[in-house]
């Protein structure tokens, strides 16, 4: 009863929240909204007794991903009417994109059911929750049964990000850095130097 | 119905044994903080509201909520005010999960390490929002270089808190405490310890890495234009969460409620005591290199978190997890 009643509590708030993303005015309020969307979506993992899972979801996209999507939105300069300026011409493009995937969604649907080995495949892999809990569960199945997998797919993502960094990386002359080592390994012979200055004649630099 | 109502109205009480002494810790703290650093500068602190000036802090809360509030023209009103308010709440849930003794606890998660770990990196969006919302150039600043920092600093945590799990075998404060029964991680992860004690000191915008409020260059970073209670609110959130991470210092390296030395006159004291004490003594560090070092460059202290910290934590990670598999250490 109290489970479903926060059930209810938490989709409610994220599809509002859902909607809002696209709606809001200002792209801030926007990010703000989808942080909340995330936050309920974390609300109903937990009630789903998938802890770990709910967590990681606010570490990860609420902690990290939503902090930089702020900071660039906050960073833009978005002329918001020079935004809306299209909006009318667009509009009919949007809406038949929309039409298609609505119309391709209940053909998916409407024809729906489940295939013959759905039973056993949900009787089989989920243990008792009182004997492990997910984040052991989610271990096994990640770093036990399919490590190569998990390997592989961490070294594409390392892939896309020397990719990411290759592009934007630019060598700019004349900017001056600080080499920390080398501050530290200099000596007083080498920064100073003591010199006999005769009267009204002065030193070379 | 009845049995509802009744285990929340004990759910509530529990809360509120929580909060009112952290609350009343916090006001103590900023007392501490200018005693101690009166005492370091040869000064005597605030001395004169109460025996030994005790009643400073609230007569300075008194002051602050009388005085007015001022919402600048140019603001975006609902995130202004919702900054503060996100920062406190943010620095009260986390204590949920904090045990202060055996079972002491109200939520004792199977996860409770990654809850900490979610909530503090959450604390950067009160003073984003803040930055953004008070539409004034110098909260910006301090509302970027605040959030370059957090979530920099971040990772080498994240890190940190791997290898204590590595060595515990758990997520559960409880467990991780229970851990440290014949030594404290303090000792055999001491470089771990030291980082995660510096990144502490970041992660809270502490000096000697205050950028964020700068007080030099920025005035006073992202909460410049902010007054009367929405002020207090930074404040306390601010001090919170030094004592939250103090308290997760205290858990994670220096045994948590147990005492020093299993035996005689050391555990009589009950852990309750103990953890304060440790957290306390974690909090006077915080003030010691608050009065001792000057601030961070903001290019040397990027440099400190994505240079040093993080090859070098990712490193003990590697070698923790080496020496756990080779001498078969490694918890089931």
């Amino acid at each position: 009863m109290l489970e479903a009643i926060v059930f209810y509590i938490f989709s409610a708030v994220m599809v509002a929240a859902a909607v809002m993303v696209i709606f809001a005015r200002n792209p801030v309020h926007s990010v703000l909204f989808l942080i909340l969307c995330f936050f309920n979506a974390a609300g109903l993992f937990v009630l789903m007794g998938a802890e770990f899972l709910a967590m990681i979801l606010v570490v990860v996209y609420v902690g990290a991903v939503a902090v930089l999507f702020l900071f660039v939105v906050m960073m833009l300069d978005v002329d918001f009417v020079a935004l809306r300026e299209g909006y009318a011409k667009y509009l009919p493009v949007g809406a038949a994109v929309g039409v298609v995937l609505a119309a391709e969604l209940v053909f998916v649907l409407a024809p729906w059911a489940f295939s013959a080995s759905v039973p056993e495949a949900i009787a089989i892999p989920i243990p008792d929750p009182g004997q492990i809990h997910n984040t052991r569960a989610l271990g096994l199945v990640l770093y036990d049964d399919y490590a190569y997998v998990f390997q592989a797919s961490g070294l594409i993502l390392l892939v896309a990000m020397v990719g990411a960094i290759v592009l934007t990386l630019r060598e700019r002359e004349g900017v001056k850095r600080q080499s920390i080592a080398r501050q530290v390994a200099r000596t007083r012979a080498e920064g100073t130097e003591t010199v006999a200055v005769k009267s009204r004649q002065g030193v070379d630099v | 119905m009845g049995n509802i109502l009744l285990t929340g109205a004990i759910e509530i009480g529990k809360i509120l044994l929580v909060v009112v002494p952290l609350l009343v810790s916090v006001a103590m703290l900023t007392y501490f903080e200018r005693k101690v650093i009166g005492a370091i500068q040869l000064r005597k602190g605030p001395n004169v509201v109460g025996p030994f000036g005790l009643l400073q802090p609230f007569a300075d809360a008194l002051k602050l909520l009388t005085k007015e509030t001022i919402v600048p023209t140019g603001a975006n009103r609902v995130v202004f005010m919702m900054a503060p308010m996100l920062t406190l709440l943010l620095s009260l849930v986390a204590w949920a999960v904090i045990p202060f003794g055996y079972g002491l606890v109200l939520a004792d998660i199977n996860v409770g390490v990654l809850y900490l770990f979610a909530i503090s990196s959450l604390g950067v969006y009160g003073i984003i929002m803040a930055g953004w919302a008070s539409n004034s150039k110098y909260a910006f600043l301090g509302a970027m270089r605040s959030a370059a920092q957090m979530v920099s600093y971040e990772v080498s945590i994240g890190f940190v808190i791997i290898t204590v799990l590595l060595c515990v075998g758990s997520l559960n404060l409880s467990d991780i405490v229970m851990a440290q029964k014949t030594v404290w991680f303090a000792i055999p992860l001491f470089p771990m310890f030291v980082i995660f004690f510096v990144s502490a000191l970041a992660e809270t915008n502490r000096s000697p890495f205050d950028l964020p409020e700068g007080e030099s260059e920025i005035v006073a970073g992202y909460f410049v234009e902010y007054s009367s209670m929405s002020f207090a609110m930074f404040f306390l959130g601010e001090y919170a969460a030094m004592i939250l991470m103090s308290g997760m210092t205290t858990i994670l390296f220096l045994g948590g409620w147990l005492p020093p030395f299993d035996m005689a006159p050391f555990n009589w004291i009950p852990g309750l005591v103990w953890f304060a004490l440790k957290t306390a003594a974690c909090l006077f560090v915080f003030l010691w290199v608050r009065a001792t070092m000057p601030r961070y460059r903001y290019d040397q202290l990027m440099r400190l978190g994505w240079k040093v910290f993080l090859p070098f934590s990712l490193f003990w990670v590697v070698l923790t997890a080496g020496v756990l598999v080779y001498t078969g250490w490694i918890p089931r």
